[in-house]
């Protein structure tokens, strides 16, 4: 893929400049618009009450409110702590949130990196959230931070695979790693000799899909698969000793990771930045591109969050039987079949 | 090498051995409160853990103690009422019933018939209000926060129409000894009727929501299992012994001195006795409850809702006990009178006291997500088990 031309040519630290600017950007945004769609509105809604209504217009400056209280408050350090690892947490959890974004494309041209196992690298870099929420866990010295920390990496190993198996089946039907060519794959791709809309792999591949969301919501130990922070449990089981700016990075990394997840599951099920009907390599899509990718976002967090505020949490080894006797037979299955059919057709 | 050398020898090997066999862990001791979001008030429970499972559960109680007991012997009998408003808080009419039933028993009035119906109304009003919270926050505990909305917005109707008729939200205050402080509101009935609607409608979605719900099924079916032999022997009552298959309502059992007996309605038993059952049986209850209610609207009878009493109450030496069907359970108030101003000695029985006293039994060789699912089922409120 050809680098994005520009009208000027920029120096090196200009160019990383941009790049750190629209990095965090493409992070920050999808988390903003999660939280204040589904977390304070959608779920309000759904609970029968208004949520936010006070800061800015429909309470959509609330965010920016929330930030500045965390940012505010003390930052405290249990005394029995181990003071470095505890600090050092949250990044190791926004680190793996940031490497993620590298690998999505938000249009023909438009991506930071561009690898051919780029899919391979986005499940390899989504493991890292784990190391820190077992170093937020183990330093924090509170026997809640533990034990969460404990499910937290027992649950995260158990969906790891489910993930990377559902992935497998579109991998096959595109033929590639490459994140940009399985957008293309898609865009490019026929329904039986129909390519109308092209092929968005949710239809070939919902089984897929299903499974991939369902690991996803594990993934982020959201409910039903909340265990690591059940509330009723333990208090909030990694985070209980975390406050202040800390706390914020914790949260801005799950709901990051959110968006990021479900960009990644846009980008594998839906056909990415491309809209049905246009020329996949025409240049408007640098433009229109991420935007059809943040539409695309909210479609599937809306899932992930219908799910988040309708189900009561499962126990740790109905949670654990599911992963490995329901969804990884599923999608071996799934993967066998599409291979077969690979081979048919 | 001599023989006892030997035997030390073989000794040690077999103890090391032994440690390589079965790698020992240590335990871990964990204070689930008094401070904690599960327990919705301050109680404390000690829990020795191996691991994830529970070795031993010990409930500490007190920590919310108000000392009502002997608070309502410094205080006469009208003002008792106060005090016992604040016991089960969520019911908080229920809580004054057996109280002035018994202060009437030593004094021999009784209430006009037209006070009893609406005692008994809002008696099931304030179960009403009290278990449609419980419906809600099992669900919270065990991590779906949606349905405990959904119950702090119906109940809200339940608590409007008790102030409509007594002016107090929580703390009513309304029962007299011969009566009721005052009648009904006009347009209260109509409109309790269309509350009762909301609250049926309330427990469809409950039951869809939650109780139909796989991975709650899941998460409470054959979790925490009381027989009934075992409940019994601790004390369980109301909701919590039904659950368990014992076909045991005072309501219909006994003559409370309400207007239970001469309605139209049905007690709910489940035979399984796990957590399950306890909602289950609740959800019914919550059902139940509003045919009572709406049989009282029909059938209130008219006349005084006041009997003739004095001015300054002194109830005649001697001792009676009440004991009623309260939301949580059997509640029961033991007075003794020297026939003064005041008690001699109130010592009240409160169901949430009985219904904790299993968890040490229930929690034993459980898990840790299940001590919650566990804990929330017997539904107890602080302020009954501490009064």
């Amino acid at each position: 893929m050809n680098t994005l031309t520009l009208a000027v040519e920029l120096a090196h630290w200009q160019q990383t400049t941009i790049r750190a600017v629209v990095g965090l950007v493409a992070v920050l945004l999808p988390a903003g618009t999660l939280v204040y769609l589904f977390l304070f509105k959608m779920m309000s809604f759904m609970q029968s009450r208004l949520g936010p209504m006070e800061a800015g217009p429909y309470g959509s400056l609330q965010l920016l409110a929330e930030v500045g209280k965390f940012l505010q408050k003390e930052d405290i350090v249990p005394e029995n702590a181990d003071r470095i690892v505890f600090k050092a947490a949250p990044f190791v959890v926004l680190v793996s949130t940031f490497l993620l974004v590298l690998v999505i494309p938000g249009g023909p041209d438009l991506m930071f990196i561009d690898v051919d196992t780029g899919i391979f690298l986005a499940l390899a870099v989504s493991s890292i959230s784990v190391i820190g929420i077992l170093m937020a866990g183990w330093a924090s010295a509170s026997k809640y931070s533990l034990l969460g920390a404990l499910r937290a990496t027992g649950q995260l190993i158990a969906y790891e695979l489910p993930l990377v198996l559902a992935v497998m089946g579109v991998v096959i039907q595109a033929g590639t790693l490459n994140m940009q060519g399985i957008v293309m794959a898609q865009a490019e791709g026929e329904i039986f000799g129909f390519g109308g809309i092209g092929s968005p792999f949710i239809i070939t591949q919902f089984l897929g899909f299903a499974i991939f969301l369902i690991a996803v919501q594990a993934e982020l130990t959201q409910p039903p698969f909340d265990m690591p922070i059940a509330e009723s449990e333990l208090v909030t089981g990694y985070l209980t000793e975390y406050s202040g700016m800390r706390f914020l990075m914790f949260f801005i990394g799950e709901f990051a990771t959110a968006g990021i997840f479900s960009a990644l599951a846009a980008t594998l099920f839906l056909g990415g930045w491309y809209v049905p009907g246009l020329d996949p390599t025409d240049n408007l899509f640098n433009v229109i591109g991420p935007m059809v990718l943040l539409g695309k976002i909210v479609l599937v967090a809306f899932l992930i969050f219908w799910f988040r505020f309708t189900y009561p949490r499962f126990r740790e080894d109905q949670l654990q039987t599911l992963a490995w006797k329901v969804l990884i037979p599923l999608s071996l299955a799934n993967i066998i079949a599409t291979g077969v059919l690979k081979v048919v057709f | 090498m001599t023989d006892t050398q030997q035997i030390a020898y073989i000794a040690a090997q077999a103890a090391d051995a032994r440690v390589n066999v079965e790698l020992e862990t240590e335990g871990m001791t964990l204070n689930i409160g008094p401070q904690h979001p599960a327990t919705h008030g301050t109680l404390r429970i000690i829990v020795r853990l191996d691991g994830e499972r529970v070795v031993a559960a010990e409930p500490v109680m007190g920590y919310m103690h108000r000392g009502y007991e002997k608070l309502a012997e410094v205080r006469t009998y009208p003002q008792v009422t106060t005090l016992v408003n604040r016991i089960d808080w969520l019911g908080s009419f229920a809580n004054e019933v057996p109280f002035i039933l018994a202060a009437e028993r030593l004094m021999e009035v009784e209430a006009p018939p037209r006070a009893r119906w609406i005692r008994t109304a809002l008696f099931e009003l304030s179960r009403i209000a009290n278990v449609i919270l419980f419906l809600g926050d099992m669900a919270v505990q065990l991590g779906a926060v949606t349905p405990v909305f959904f119950a702090f917005r119906d109940r809200e109707f339940v608590l409007n129409q008790i102030e409509a008729v007594t002016g107090g939200r929580f703390h009513p205050n309304f029962d007299r000894i011969g009566g009721l402080k005052d009648d009904l509101p006009k347009g209260w009935i109509e409109e309790t009727r269309g509350v009762l609607a909301r609250i049926r409608t309330f427990c469809d979605e409950m039951e869809d929501l939650v109780a139909g719900n796989e991975i709650f099924e899941a998460r409470t079916r054959n979790i925490g299992v009381v027989p009934a032999d075992i409940g019994l022997a601790y004390g369980l009552s109301g909701a919590n012994i039904r659950a368990s298959g014992v076909d045991w309502d005072l309501r219909r059992d006994s003559d409370m001195g309400l207007a239970h007996r001469e309605l139209d309605w049905k007690v709910w038993t489940h035979p399984d006795g796990d957590s399950f059952a306890r909602y289950w049986v609740r959800l019914q209850e919550v059902r139940e409850a509003c045919t009572i209610v709406e049989q009282c609207l029909d059938g209130i009878p008219s006349g005084p809702v006041m009997a003739k009493v004095p001015r300054i109450i002194k109830v005649p030496a001697g001792e009676a006990y009440v004991e009623t069907e309260n939301p949580l359970g059997v509640m029961g108030y033991y007075i003794v009178s020297k026939g003064e101003l005041v008690p001699y000695r109130v010592k009240i029985r409160s169901a949430s006291f009985n219904n904790v006293s299993i968890t040490p039994w229930l929690l034993e060789g459980v898990y840790v997500p299940d001590v919650i699912s566990i804990l929330a089922s017997p539904y107890f409120i602080l302020g009954d088990i501490d009064r």
